[in-house]
């Protein structure tokens, strides 16, 4: 049952996010600063996760593709529609709910804690909506950019493992890379990011906003922020994989 | 002026504010006190509104906390500056910033009013060369300084604090209970302090409410709080050994 009081305080907690901001001037300038914070900073890990799933992936592939009836250009074929249906968007997410989701659910439970939330109330500010929509308003719009750039940087991490092995020639990749290539690939893989991104900031934002007690309850508030973001992230996977490419 | 009448609040089936009534008076010091766990500072969530009460009713000037919408509940928040028992300044934000911040939120001053309102606020607290510095890189007192600066920082008509000298030594804790004592008499202000400081109820308490068990035992000021016949007052007042002293030296 205790599921059903949380669905029914997040629903009332993203209601409260969603509610009219105090000043349009200052959410633009929080938006900025959150792009940088939660986007710009996580360009490293991006990066450095998306080279090794696309170099991993084409040899993988390579490995498990002997059969000479099977072109080569396929192992290029398949690291291309690996990154672009599910690494990118996906893993990413999950990636990233471990970095952004911990980072937002400590530092607003750490506000709770400190009474800073309160202050805000005091003064007549809406404290979900000004501490975390400029969250969710910029990481919804960062996160394209972000996967957008983990599906180029995959498929060139797979291109130079695949070369620099000897595994798939170089032209062969480059044809399997745009051999059959579906547009709407990028765009399903978008739509379901920016589903994603949502629900890594407003769930652990959730669970900041609602930490009791001290530095051990925010502890646990972030842990449970990453679980349960994580969880949230596979099911809609499923559930938007369902609705958009079946 | 604030008014309590009839204050009832319960968490699930736990009665922590029994039928508490009391006026706290404009431009004087008003003290709630009574020992930890008394209800004080649930007494005190509940009179600024961030505890919702389960009966009896909180007025403002008249003016029924209860009976507002969501609109003119804000605009009320924005005469009341309150000072936290930590200070709960945005430790993200520079010394300037938290007393700006306000002014950030609900004017439209320019720029230049702003650092000139944020600068007087400053310097009415007495703390000077520290704009720049983030909360953790100045002292507890400071920091309390600071949260009164943001808490003065819109011309508030009511003043709440929570334990304002806790985690402070006896000095700085006079400092600081003097500072909300001029503030509340030169912007005649209602304000309302908790506290279990003695020392802080000799100082600045014009009216005094002692809290026991969730229920008003006494009021009064600190004229007659020595003189009080009431044992749990008593237990309070010369728990420490200096007061018990100072009531022997009476005699």
């Amino acid at each position: 049952m205790r599921i059903f009081y949380h669905i029914g305080r997040y629903t009332l907690f993203v209601k409260k996010v969603f509610g009219k901001p105090s000043k349009h001037s200052i959410l633009f300038k929080q938006i900025i600063k959150e792009i940088d914070k939660l986007g710009i900073d996580s360009l490293g890990i991006i990066f450095i996760i998306s080279i090794f799933m696309g170099a991993v992936i084409t040899l993988q592939t390579a490995y498990n593709i002997d059969s000479p009836i099977i072109p080569r250009y396929t192992i290029g074929l398949a690291a291309r529609d690996s990154m672009l249906l599910e690494f990118s968007s996906t893993i990413v997410a999950l990636i990233l709910a471990g970095k952004v989701g911990s980072n937002i659910a400590s530092e607003i439970g750490t506000m709770r804690v400190t009474e800073q939330i309160d202050a805000l109330e005091i003064m007549g500010i809406n404290p979900a909506g000004y501490l975390v929509l400029p969250k969710v308003i910029a990481f919804v719009l960062i996160i394209p950019f972000l996967v957008v750039i983990s599906m180029g940087v995959g498929i060139t991490g797979g291109f130079l493992a695949g070369s620099l092995s000897g595994e798939v020639p170089a032209s062969d990749f480059i044809y399997g890379i745009q051999y059959a290539f579906v547009p709407f690939y990028v765009v399903y893989s978008l739509i379901k990011a920016i589903v994603f991104a949502f629900i890594i900031a407003t769930v652990s934002a959730y669970w900041g906003y609602y930490a009791e007690g001290g530095a051990l309850e925010v502890g646990k508030a972030s842990t449970t922020a990453v679980v349960t973001s994580s969880i949230q992230i596979l099911l809609f996977n499923l559930l938007l994989t369902q609705l958009l490419l079946v | 002026m604030i008014e309590a009448i009839n204050v009832m609040k319960a968490f699930d089936d736990k009665v922590v504010l029994k039928d508490i009534s009391a006026v706290f008076e404009k431009g004087q010091t008003n003290l709630i006190i009574g020992q930890s766990g008394s209800g004080k500072t649930v007494l005190l969530k509940s009179l600024v509104g961030l505890h919702n009460v389960t009966s009896g009713d909180i007025l403002y000037d008249g003016r029924s906390l209860l009976g507002l919408n969501t609109k003119q509940k804000k605009l009320l928040r924005q005469e009341i500056g309150m000072l936290f028992q930590g200070s709960a300044l945005f430790d993200s934000m520079t010394v300037e910033e938290n007393v700006r911040f306000p002014l950030d939120m609900f004017t439209n001053m320019s720029d230049e009013e702003k650092r000139d309102r944020t600068n007087f606020c400053l310097d009415r607290v007495k703390l000077e060369n520290a704009n720049s510095k983030l909360p953790s890189e100045i002292s507890g007192g400071m920091q309390k300084r600071v949260a009164i600066a943001r808490a003065i920082a819109l011309n508030p008509k009511y003043l709440f604090c929570d334990e304002p000298n806790s985690g402070l030594d006896p000095r700085t804790s006079i400092v600081i209970d003097e500072l909300i004592h001029e503030i509340t008499v030169e912007y005649d202000i209602t304000t309302i302090v908790n506290t279990h400081d003695m020392n802080s109820v000799m100082g600045i308490g014009d009216k005094i409410i002692f809290i026991f068990e969730g229920e008003k035992y006494w009021e009064g000021n600190k004229d007659d709080i020595f003189h009080v016949q009431n044992k749990q007052l008593e237990d309070f007042i010369f728990a420490s050994k200096m007061f018990r002293k100072i009531k022997e030296a009476n005699k």
